[in-house]
């Protein structure tokens, strides 16, 4: 980011994309000594550095990025409901991660190609974004059309995330973004991977825990707050140090 | 009889060939040549360093464990940003060594296999707890430190494949060793709750660190034949010996104290007198009763129990696309589809 934006960017847009990358990147991170396999210890952590990297950007561009991320309570962080799930098992992670990581390609692509205070981030992210995606995509077809187990996992799981699917086209404010056509971009690129994968796109209501939209007012899921207390205890504890 | 003859002819063959392969192999050695998958080499020569490259890589995998664990603790984005990229690069090089050894002839499950039931080790070091954030910072320049020293002298090990995982290694760790000490700089420099928290780390990670150099020489088991093979080039009492000497004064650039009354310049041997190691600590972190072993062993073995599905998953995906049921990808990736 190099390109400074001419004017400031909408504090309500850069927070809600910078808490959806901070929050995802921190529930990747952690999966460090826990993954399945040792190279999906090096992809994991490598989305979540990713994450953390387009977080720190976005945060940055509307104040100091670390009171940002640890003195905010749950209340005031504008992320999708979808990102701060618990990790569950490892195709709980696909799913989330083949959910959000559609949307932000799309919608960055949509930024990218606009002219707006986040231009210039979403050229850049997008790259990163396409790798995210590829990544869950062959995932969910390698436990879609796996074993019988794995299939069942994965369907599961991409059923029990359905739900928080719905937030991530309630416009937000400063995002001059076509939701409509996020929307269909986003169905018909997942119904295509799970189709590939022999799973169906679930069918429920999409209206998120409270309404759709929750996670951008500040309204969040229970597992989020011990989340919060995790990361920014040990900050909390040292007022005003610096690290 | 012909035949008789005709066998002690062969065997007498095969053993000056055996005999000529030895010699060629220890004239390879003696001039620093290296040694590469395809040559021969004596079977105890192959043993010796499948035994330490698993181990080596053993500890990259197990090491991940102390660090991890203030990931999601981390007090500011940098630092996370930092530590996550850190861990990334310990998998990578687990990744490194296992295809290292893998040339020797031996598999990754194979090995996997020995360290989840205890026949292969990992370095003790990984045994201790991390208990405050300047662990973090300890471990990068205590315990990297310690591994450097270990380390730089295997980028000229005799074994090629070994000595090229080691080139790219020390690398990445000479970086990871200054983050750390870094880290403990503003640690040691903030306010006095940092510092405490800095010189309480540093008490706790300073001997644990200098028993990663190994027993002492006179009963390392596998020392001499190491070194005449040139898998190592120092004894491990040299290598502690030359860790004390640099961090001696790194310490006193901290502002950070060395936990050891008996450490002083010793003007005639123009190098550092240190204090005794508790080697009966070191040996019972060994054993397998140090504060960590059985979590960081319980860990892996679940990470790796619980991701099984996972793997017989992606075995019966490949399996499916080899026998053609379904167009195969092909490298095709998925976003040509989507986008």
């Amino acid at each position: 980011m190099n390109d400074a934006p001419v004017t400031a960017p909408p504090r309500a847009a850069a927070l809600a994309l910078g808490d959806d990358a901070l929050v995802l990147s921190h529930r990747l991170g952690e999966w460090a000594g826990h993954a399945p396999v040792l190279e999906e210890e090096v992809a994991l952590a490598n989305i979540a550095l990713d994450l953390l990297g387009q977080a720190r950007i976005l945060l940055s561009l509307v104040g100091d990025e670390d009171e940002l991320a640890y003195l905010r309570e749950e209340r005031a962080f504008r992320n999708l409901q979808l990102v701060e799930q618990p990790n569950g098992d490892f195709a709980q992670t696909i799913a989330r991660q083949l959910y959000f990581s559609t949307y932000q390609l799309f919608l960055y692509r949509q930024l990218a190609a606009g002219d707006s205070a986040f231009t210039g981030l979403a050229a850049k992210a997008v790259k990163e974004v396409a790798y995210h995606q590829d990544h869950a995509a062959h995932w969910t077809l390698r436990l879609g059309d796996g074993t019988a187990e794995s299939h069942e996992r994965m369907a599961r799981a991409c059923g029990a995330l359905w739900r928080y699917t719905g937030e991530m086209f309630e416009p937000v404010e400063g995002l001059e973004v076509d939701w409509r056509a996020l929307e269909d971009s986003w169905r018909e690129s997942v119904a295509g991977v799970l189709e590939r994968a022999t799973l169906t796109l679930p069918d429920g209501p999409r209206s998120g825990a409270w309404r759709a939209g929750a996670g951008r007012q500040g309204l969040h899921t229970e597992p989020f707050g011990p989340m919060l207390a995790e990361m920014q205890h040990l900050h909390r504890s040292h007022p005003g140090a610096s690290w | 009889m012909t035949a008789v003859t005709a066998g002690t002819a062969a065997e007498a063959t095969m053993e000056t060939t055996a005999e000529g392969f030895e010699a060629a192999f220890d004239a390879a050695v003696a001039a620093d040549e290296r040694i590469e998958p395809r040559d021969w080499m004596p079977e105890a020569y192959r043993a010796s360093l499948v035994r330490q490259i698993a181990q080596h890589a053993h500890s990259e995998i197990i090491g991940m464990q102390p660090e991890a664990n203030w990931i999601s603790r981390a007090p500011s984005l940098r630092r996370k940003a930092i530590l996550m990229a850190k861990v990334q690069d310990e998998a990578g090089h687990g990744l490194y060594l296992y295809s290292a050894a893998e040339t020797l002839g031996t598999g990754r499950e194979e090995l996997l296999d020995k360290l989840h039931t205890g026949r292969q080790k990992y370095s003790s070091i990984f045994n201790y707890p991390t208990l405050t954030w300047a662990d973090v910072g300890a471990i990068g320049w205590l315990v990297d430190g310690a591994a450097i020293t270990n380390q730089v002298p295997l980028c000229r090990c005799s074994y090629g494949p070994y000595a090229r995982a080691m080139v790219r290694i020390c690398k990445e760790e000479s970086f990871h060793q200054r983050q750390g000490y870094e880290l403990l700089l503003a640690l040691s420099n903030g306010t006095p709750a940092q510092h405490e928290m800095a010189q309480d780390a540093v008490n706790r990670w300073w001997w644990p660190s200098l028993m990663m150099f190994g027993p002492p020489d006179d009963e390392s088991a596998h020392s001499a034949q190491s070194m005449a093979w040139k898998i190592k080039r120092h004894s491990n009492d040299e290598l502690r010996q030359r860790f004390v000497d640099i961090c001696v004064p790194q310490a006193e650039a901290l502002g950070l104290a060395l936990p050891d009354p008996d450490l002083r310049w010793n003007e005639e041997r123009g190098r550092h007198d240190f204090g005794a190691i508790d080697w009966a600590e070191f040996r019972e972190v060994l054993k397998g009763n140090g504060p960590c072993n059985e979590q960081r062993i319980t860990q892996r073995r679940r990470a790796h129990e619980e991701g099984a599905w996972v793997r017989d998953a992606a075995a019966a995906y490949a399996t499916k696309r080899r026998a053609g049921s379904v167009p195969a990808e092909d490298g095709v990736r998925m976003m040509e589809a989507t986008a």
